[in-house]
This record gives C-alpha cells, structure tokens and sequence, in this order.
C-alpha cells in the first residue's frame, strides 16, 4: 500500500483521480488595526479583507492594507534625518472553481513617494484522492519602480519572479502536512538609494566615512518549508514548522516554530515561538577596509548574520456564533494578539554610543507587533 | 552495453509511468470523509486569519534577510 501510495506521489502531475468536489474560501471579512514598535520606528494602519462568492464557482476577494510609518532606526539616526511617510498597498482576486480545480488570479499595487511596485500572480489547485491531496503551483510577476525622495529624476526598475509548488495532504484523522517550495529570481534595482556602507578612514575624527550602498543586480532565491499540524486529544492543536532559505548572495537561513492552539468556551488561546538564524550576504561588511573595497558592498543589517527570536500570544473570542446569527452574519469573533521580537545581530555595530572604531557593541532589536482584528463571516 | 542500458530504460520508463497511474486509479482515502471532523475544527485551519497571516510575513521579511516557503498550499484539505 505505502508503495503504492509513493508511486502516485511520482505521477501526481500527470495522474490526477479524484473523488469529492472542492470548495471554494468562505465568505468572510475582516477589519484589522496593525501596530509596530521597536527600534525607534512606528508603523501603524489597517488592513481590511472582503472575501464573497458570487454564483457557484466563482468568488472574489479584495484588500485595503495602509502602512504610516515613522522613522527614527538605527540607520536613519546616524547617516539621515528622521522621517515620515505612508504605504497603500490594495489587491484583487479571483478563486474560479470547475470541479476539484482551483484557479486563481491577482493583482497587487503598492504606492509610496518613492517606490511603486504591481504584482500580478496565478495559480492552479488541484485536491485528489478523495481530498486527502491539494496540490498547488503558483507564479507571480512583480514590476517595481524605485524613485528617491530628494532626487526627483531619479528612477530605477525592479523585476521580480516567483514560482512556486505546494502540497497538502492529510496523514491521518488527526495529522495534516503541507509541504512549500519557492523560488524567486529578481533582476534590476536591488539597492536601498538612501543607505549607505561605512569604510576605515583615519583621517576621519571618528575613524570612518561613508560611502553609498552598491548591491548585485540579480538575487535568485530557494526557500522549502515544511508545516505539520496535530490535533491533540483534548481538543486543541500543536503546530511545528521548518524553513530553509538560501540564495546566490549567500544568505543562508533555518526557521523554524512551535504553536499551540488551546480553545476554550468562546475563546480560543494561541501561543506561539519563533526562531530563525541566517548567515551574511557576500558583500556584506560592517566596516569596510577602505572605499570602494569591493565590487559589492552593503550595511544593510537585514543582509548581515543575526538570529532572532518571537513570542506570540493571541486570543481569540467568538461573540456570534451560527446558532444567534444577526441578520445575514453567520459568526463574529474578536481577535487580539502580541508578538515579541527581538533580533540580536551578531555583525552589526551600534554607532550612537560614539565608541572607538572597531569596539562600538553590537546593535539588538526589540519590538512589539500588536494586532486587533474583527472577522465575520456571511 | 551502453546501447543495452538505454533500451532496458526505455522500456522500464513507460512501465513504470503506467504503474504508477495505474496506481492512482485504483487508490482508496486511508482517512474517510466521515472521520475528518477533527480536521474541519477551525483549530486545525492551517491558515484562519489570511489578513494576519500575510501583515506577519510582510514584517518578517522586512527584518531579515529571508522569504517565501512559507505560504499554506492552498485550496484547503478537502474537509468542510
């Protein structure tokens, strides 16, 4: 039998046999306040998300997300000046369903003053074997325009392509696992036009100067993620999961997390810990030896070697339920949730303390994402 | 004999295509749909707040260096 059941998996592309019909999402609609605090940076809006059927096989979904952000990081304290400014970002898409396939298209814009980017992506869905088997391919294309913000005749373009593959499957009655692999391949403007590297000058007062950032024009990255989720036997669900990532600047990294989902009456209680670790970028240095030291170069401390760490608590309550539904909403809940993150960079400077070149201490981050949202469902 | 290795594969290829199709056919669900209901409890969602989900993402790849992989496969698990 488990032979069997392996040989299918070699022809899942080419053999598909299925047995029950597919659904499509359900009709629901959120409305979400997000907040990010830490490092000296605010990043506060909303988001909502409409999603409705319409006819039997057809339903579409769309997404107002705004970002206001006020800055005041690391970066932009010791080489700019503090800023503010805002992201809207809205989306369209369509889940068009003909039997036990699922197609999907989309669209994403994103517009700030200084960086436009659209995004189109498909997708195909097929569950087999009874709907123990959903098997997924995606594409997007993404179409980016890089501008700065004191520079006015400044532009410069950014393509992006991402494929990829995904896999469903229930192992048991109480086990189901999903499988995810990713590859992106971006080709034009990589930079950030603001940042900047730091290089070794002694004639400097402070012992160093800066020069502009210069990235690779081309990044091709490979990411597969495994998900497992259990359903315990008193009612509640233990998630692991496990990422992989790297890329052709070097960046190599492991995530991986362990959630736990208790419910109770109304409320449904979520925690969870996240960790994730990753090597530098080639060009990556903290402090170059002199200007101009390589062909690449970048400070940016996202690129450089670091391990971070998240705690989440989340808690959810059910206010209506389907047996006291109001009118046409079929169930309401509440949700709120916190994460904290803290991030130590094991090759990141922290330059505000005005210590000697090559002994300041190392920067770490600490920030909390708030999250309160409302959902029904129709 | 190199001429011999391609023959045995060109014949063996087709035979196990065929076996493995064949295999397909005739597999029977080992979880039925009537024993899912633990799978259709919103505990077990892979991803039930998509609004969340995605904010989350979009805050982690700004802070490090990685992204993608992440992602439910989609089209749910056949349970509802």
């Amino acid at each position: 039998m488990l032979f069997r059941r392996g040989l299918c998996f070699l022809a899942l592309l080419m053999a598909i046999t299925a047995a029950d019909a597919s659904v499509l999402p359900e009709d629901r609609a959120d409305v979400l306040y997000h907040l990010y605090t830490g490092g000296g940076v605010d990043i506060d809006g909303p988001s909502v998300l409409v999603r409705k059927q319409v006819g039997k096989s057809t339903s579409f979904v769309g997404n107002y997300y705004v970002d206001m952000v006020s800055s005041a990081s690391i970066d932009v304290i010791t080489t700019a000046s503090p800023y503010n400014e805002e992201r809207k970002q809205w989306s369209l898409g369509m889940d068009y369903l003909r039997g036990n396939t699922t197609v999907r298209a989309g669209y994403t814009s994103s517009v700030e003053s200084d960086y436009d980017a659209s995004t189109y992506n498909v997708s195909i869905s097929q569950d087999m074997f009874g709907g123990l088997t959903t098997l997924t391919m995606s594409y997007a294309l993404g179409d980016d325009v890089v501008g700065k913000s004191d520079d006015p005749t400044f532009e410069r373009f950014l393509d992006k392509q991402n494929y990829g593959l995904g896999l469903t499957q229930i192992l048991t009655k109480n086990l189901i696992l999903a499988l995810n692999f990713e590859t992106g391949t971006d080709e034009g403007y990589l930079n950030n036009p603001y940042r900047s590297v730091r290089y070794f000058n002694a004639a400097e007062g402070r012992g160093y100067s800066y020069e502009g950032e210069l990235y690779p024009n081309t990044r091709t990255s490979n990411a597969v993620g495994v998900r497992a989720r259990y359903f315990l036997p008193y009612r509640a669900a233990i998630e692991g999961e496990y990422r992989f990532f790297t890329d052709t600047w070097d960046i190599q990294s492991h995530t991986a997390s362990l959630t736990y989902v208790h419910p109770w009456r109304d409320f449904t209680f979520t925690g969870k810990f996240r960790y994730h670790d990753q090597t530098a970028a080639h060009f990556y240095s903290d402090l170059f030896p002199r200007a101009q030291a390589t062909n690449f170069r970048g400070r940016d401390k996202e690129l450089s070697p670091l391990t971070s760490y998240t705690f989440r608590l989340k808690a959810a309550y059910a206010f209506l339920n389907e047996n006291q539904s109001w009118g046409f909403l079929k169930k309401g809940s509440v949700t709120a949730s916190l994460d904290l993150l803290s991030v130590d960079y094991h090759d990141f400077s922290d330059l505000r303390a005005g210590a000697l070149v090559g002994e300041e201490p190392l920067y770490t981050l600490d920030a909390a994402v708030i999250q309160v949202f409302f959902s029904f469902w129709y | 004999m190199k001429n011999t290795g391609l023959a045995i594969a060109r014949f063996l290829l087709p035979v196990l295509l065929i076996g493995s199709l064949s295999a397909c056919g005739n597999i029977e669900p080992w979880v039925k749909p009537y024993e899912r209901d633990r799978l259709a409890d919103p505990i077990m969602a892979l991803d039930g707040d998509p609004v969340s989900t995605s904010y989350l993402q979009h805050v982690y790849e700004a802070r490090e260096g990685a992204r993608g992989g992440e992602g439910a496969a989609g089209g749910g698990c056949g349970c509802n």
